[in-house]
């Protein structure tokens, strides 16, 4: 399987993402710079930290109109696997990938710090090789990582299970203590904690392995896709599962239809 | 009436000096150039004269002072690109443009050698935080500028230091630090070689901001100080970032011939330096410069200090090739000028010559050096003399340890190095908190530990003897890690050195440094002189900054200094004695700075560490931590905090309980080792004449201290880090 590691001209993570998935976990992975058109070939992306276009407007406000994100949206419209850390989760709630935003931590400062978290579900793409209730130690470096949705939304991400990470002592005053959530098809995961600091023993903690682990094994087996697809299919969702919708045609959103979505 | 030459900070004896250069009077931009260049900052025409103390050669330094930043080798051709720098006044009067310009400069001047910046560090002054409001909006802009610039840009902030005295109320000090790694035969200078080749500048446009910034810096702060908010820079991390990968993209291509960072002075300081490095001489034309603002001046554009800038040598025809690499990242490259062998420094506005200067009477090498009247103030006889006597012992001390840790000075600096990014680039292995931050490096073995050190306490009360003793416990810092140390950068704070007491405290501390680096052997490669650090009642005491670096050649051999399992055997190193002089228990708790300075002693300081490298190399150490402000019994709840393991030791000892707890005797260690390594560690000691006691053990949640069999503290560990880890917090508050 084939990692693509994204870099906007203010990524600064990157190097970290493609370092984990490459010398941690021994897997291939590319750089792909910002204005790429497309990403055959690839299994997973990773929208990584950093500060995207300077981020001086909203965290990602700038990056979701950049030219690869058509790609990506197409690549997650498709049942593959796009997951954004930190800035890269802030990009995607902003592309309408994900639902919520994140706003200025409570204490107004950037925050850099090991902090542990609950993994509330393993029925995902990224989890599944956790516990379920686990707690796991994860730094976070992030100024603006509280996150907040509406109500309704959240009623129903709760249903769905689409909230992945949770703060065990919420540090930035997230709603309902959340650090992690995933879109309803459980592909694109978004999360303020970066795992890929977390995957080598020098570093003095591996609990961020299992996430990449649980991508690999996910994409090796499709298993878990598999999975959700009948399980979609049980629950009698409308949407194509993950599975159908990537052997159909992607669905291509064009950046007029984004700016109305808004 | 002000003279012009007054008014661009120069003398008549200057001028005349100018007019001698020139064979006429200068035109105002000339002047405005001389102005800037000939500035403290930017020539050191006080400092030069005294830089022979310190050692700056050595087999592993590529690179000594004079250049952007000095180099200095780790082996299997790498090398570690290092400086520190001041940005002082800036701070004082706009806390977080100033902090953040402050690491953005010093960013620069490390990718201008073509190295990767890899980590920042830095070393912050306030005054009474406690009795002063300014104090805190102070820290809180400072740290927040610090935090903003580098985090933004992606470079940990790995480690630091912060300290607080009276003598800073009016003027803090904010000096940065930046560190990156290179490959010998990838190595750049600022030089502008080869006759024809071109000038091009790329980055942020030229702007009024940061006008005389240089100029701004060598003066004393006064109650105008906050009007010259415009001569404080405003920071774009973003651009800086793009900057720096479009650099060392260029710098891969082989058309860059050298290339130098636009900081202090501008423009006017990036021509004259690069020609005096080449050629001798440039041409540029300040028309082609770009502009943020219509209607700007020759004299704008040439000492204009907008961050974000850099200024590039290329090899004629090769202008194209760089401009494609530089708009990739958003930016563009303008070709400004030529480098020329005339040893003229010529601008040009269009097709006027606006100056015409030979080139290196503006750099450091052509401004005037003088040799400034020193004479030992009244104060250092006087405060040497200390009554121990006369100065009650705590009744409880409990309380007074409890009062120690949660001292501004001593308390934990979690609040501020919780907002650095410490960990991006996941190379960090040993985080802020420890003595020193040791960064693996990637792809090898090796690893690099890193520190900053200065108790300005000593450096007052004995400049000479201060300042050893700072560039002495920086090494301490790095052998505890495991890294034997190799460079210094300095970063030297002073009052005004036209003041004959200020500059002795600058002479006696420069001859300390160069007295403990030869010792050391860790050349000065790099640094930076800040003078007239003072308002108009007070000057701050001296603060000699010593930035250093070690190597660590199997990087799975790195200590920390925390207590790490039960059980274990805890010794101290090194000999106590009745030593309470300017220490910080004297100052916390008795309210008193005075007494003599510990004293250093090398032969035994060189052996110790000697042995703590190879105790750690041999695997036989699992923890090491070095004695500083606040004495032993400091030191040791320090090792407890950050598994929360308490510790059980007894000390014997004719000396009072408070000199024995609190003394900063120095050349100590607190070490542990695992029960079973104890026999070949005491072998080991034994063979090298090791002074060491056997004190106690770690375990329990209790630090017990008895001394002379007679319990003298016992603290919950529990609640010693709470109120620690929460004073500064609460101050801030």
């Amino acid at each position: 399987m084939k990692f693509g590691v994204i870099v906007f001209p203010g990524s600064n993570c990157d190097i970290d993402c493609f370092h984990a998935v490459k010398d941690a976990l021994g897997h291939e992975v590319e750089y792909i710079w910002h204005d790429t058109e497309e990403l055959d070939g690839f299994d997973c992306i990773i929208l990584p930290g950093g500060f995207s276009y300077g981020d001086y407007l909203r965290c990602g406000a700038v990056a979701r109109f950049a030219r690869i994100m058509d790609a990506v949206r197409t690549h997650a419209a498709a049942g593959k696997l796009v997951i954004g850390i930190c800035n890269g989760f802030q990009i995607l709630t902003e592309a309408g990938l994900l639902p919520g935003a994140l706003v200025r931590n409570k204490n107004l400062k950037f925050i850099c710090d090991t902090v542990p978290l609950r993994v509330e579900t393993t029925d995902t793409p990224f989890t599944s090789l956790y516990k379920k209730g686990e707690i796991i130690n994860i730094p976070i470096a992030h100024g603006e990582g509280n996150y907040l949705v509406d109500e309704d939304t959240l009623k129903k991400m709760k249903e769905n299970g689409q909230i992945v990470f949770t703060y065990v002592d919420n540090p930035n005053g997230s709603m309902e203590n959340i650090a992690g959530v995933c879109n309803e098809q459980k592909n694109v995961l978004g999360m303020m904690p970066h795992p890929e600091r977390a995957c080598e023993e020098i570093l003095g903690n591996t609990d961020g392995l299992r996430l990449f682990e649980s991508i690999i094994a996910a994409v090796e087996s499709e298993s878990v896709i598999s999975a959700q697809a009948v399980k979609n299919r049980h629950t009698g969702t409308r949407r194509k599962s993950a599975m159908e919708t990537s052997r159909s045609k992607p669905i291509a959103f064009t950046q007029k239809e984004e700016l109305l979505h808004d | 009436m002000t003279k012009p030459y007054e008014a661009v900070g120069l003398t008549e004896k200057e001028y005349k000096k100018i007019v001698e250069y020139l064979g006429r009077e200068p035109n105002e931009l000339e002047l405005n150039m001389y102005g800037v260049m000939w500035s403290e900052h930017c020539s050191y025409k006080h400092s030069r004269a005294l830089f022979r103390h310190f050692p700056t050669s050595g087999k592993r330094v590529l690179q000594g002072p004079g250049e952007n930043a000095g180099i200095i080798d780790i082996g299997d051709n790498l090398a570690i690109v290092m400086k520190i720098e001041s940005h002082n006044h800036p701070s004082a009067v706009e806390p977080y443009q100033g902090a953040a310009t402050g690491v953005g400069g010093i960013i620069r001047d490390i990718f201008a050698m073509g190295a990767r910046p890899i980590a920042l560090l830095n070393s912050l002054r306030f005054g009474d935080i406690e009795n002063s409001e300014r104090v805190k909006y102070l820290v809180d802009g400072v740290v927040a500028g610090i935090a903003g610039y580098g985090n933004c840009i992606g470079i940990p902030t790995v480690a630091g230091e912060v300290y607080f005295h009276d003598s800073y109320n009016g003027n803090p000090l904010v000096n940065a630090m930046c560190v990156g790694i290179i490959e010998h035969d990838k190595i750049f200078r600022g030089n502008a070689s080869g006759i024809g080749n071109s000038v091009m500048y790329v980055g942020a446009a030229t702007g009024r901001d940061g006008m005389g910034g240089a100029s701004f810096a060598s003066v004393e702060l006064t109650g105008e100080s906050e009007e010259k908010k415009s001569a404080v820079q405003v920071g774009d991390p973003f651009m800086e970032k793009l900057l720096l990968e479009a650099c060392l993209e260029l710098l891969e291509t082989g058309s860059i011939v050298g290339l130098q960072d636009l900081g202090a002075a501008g423009l006017t300081s990036a021509c004259c330096e690069t020609a005096t490095r080449g050629e001798g001489g440039m041409e540029i034309d300040v028309l082609k410069v770009p502009r943020r603002e219509k209607g700007m001046l020759p004299v704008e554009v040439m000492i204009s200090e907008s961050q974000e800038r850099m200024f590039l040598i290329v090899e004629k025809g090769r202008e194209e090739e760089v401009k494609r690499i530089v708009e990739k990242w958003g930016l563009h490259a303008v070709t400004i000028g030529k480098v020329t062998g005339n040893g003229r420094l010529i601008v040009r506005e269009g097709d006027k010559i606006v100056a015409d200067v030979p080139a290196y009477s503006l750099d450091s090498s052509g401004a005037p050096r003088y040799y400034r009247e020193y004479e030992e103030p009244e104060y250092y006889s006087e405060l040497k003399q200390l009554d121990l006597a006369a100065i009650p012992e705590p009744g409880d001390y409990n309380k007074t340890l409890m009062e120690l840790l949660t001292s501004p000075n001593l308390c934990s600096k979690e609040w501020v190095y919780r907002q650095y990014d410490h960990m991006v680039r996941t190379s960090t292995v040993v985080k802020p908190g420890s003595d020193a931050a040791v960064l693996r490096i990637r792809g090898t073995r090796k690893g690099i530990a890193l520190t900053t050190d200065c108790n300005s306490r000593y450096c007052y009360l004995d400049p000479r003897a201060g300042s050893a003793i700072a560039v002495t416990e920086a090494a301490r810092n790095l052998v505890c890690s495991g890294a034997k140390p190799l460079a210094v950068t300095d970063g030297l704070n002073f009052g005004s050195p036209e003041k004959p007491d200020r500059f002795w405290q600058f002479r006696e501390a420069v001859t300390g440094i160069g007295e403990a680096c030869r010792e050391l052997d860790t050349p000065v490669i790099s640094g930076n002189v800040s003078f007239y650090n003072e308002t108009e009642t007070q000057a701050i005491y001296p603060t000699p900054i010593i930035g250093m670096v070690g190597v660590i050649e199997d990087i799975d051999k790195h200590c920390t200094m925390h207590f790490k399992d039960e059980g274990d055997i805890i010794i101290l190193l090194g000999e106590t004695r009745d030593e309470p002089g300017g220490s910080e228990y004297l100052a916390r708790i008795h309210g008193l700075e005075r007494g003599v300075v510990p004293r250093l002693n090398f032969g035994l300081e060189k052996k110790l560490q000697a042995f703590i490298l190879s105790a750690i190399e041999k695997g036989l150490l699992k923890s090491a931590h070095d004695i500083s402000e606040g004495g032993l019994a400091v030191a040791m709840a320090e090792c407890c905090m950050e598994r929360e393991l308490g510790a059980k030791v007894q000390l014997e000892t004719p000396l009072r309980t408070d000199a024995v707890l609190f003394s900063e005797s120095q050349s100590r260690f607190i070490i542990t080792c695992s029960p079973e390594k104890l026999v070949e560690l005491r072998q080991l000691m034994a063979q090298q004449e090791i002074p060491h006691e056997i004190l106690g053990e770690v375990g329990g949640e209790e630090l017990k201290i008895d001394v002379n069999g007679k319990n003298i503290v016992v603290l919950k560990v529990k609640d010693m880090k709470e109120a620690w880890r929460g004073a500064f917090g609460c101050l801030m508050s």
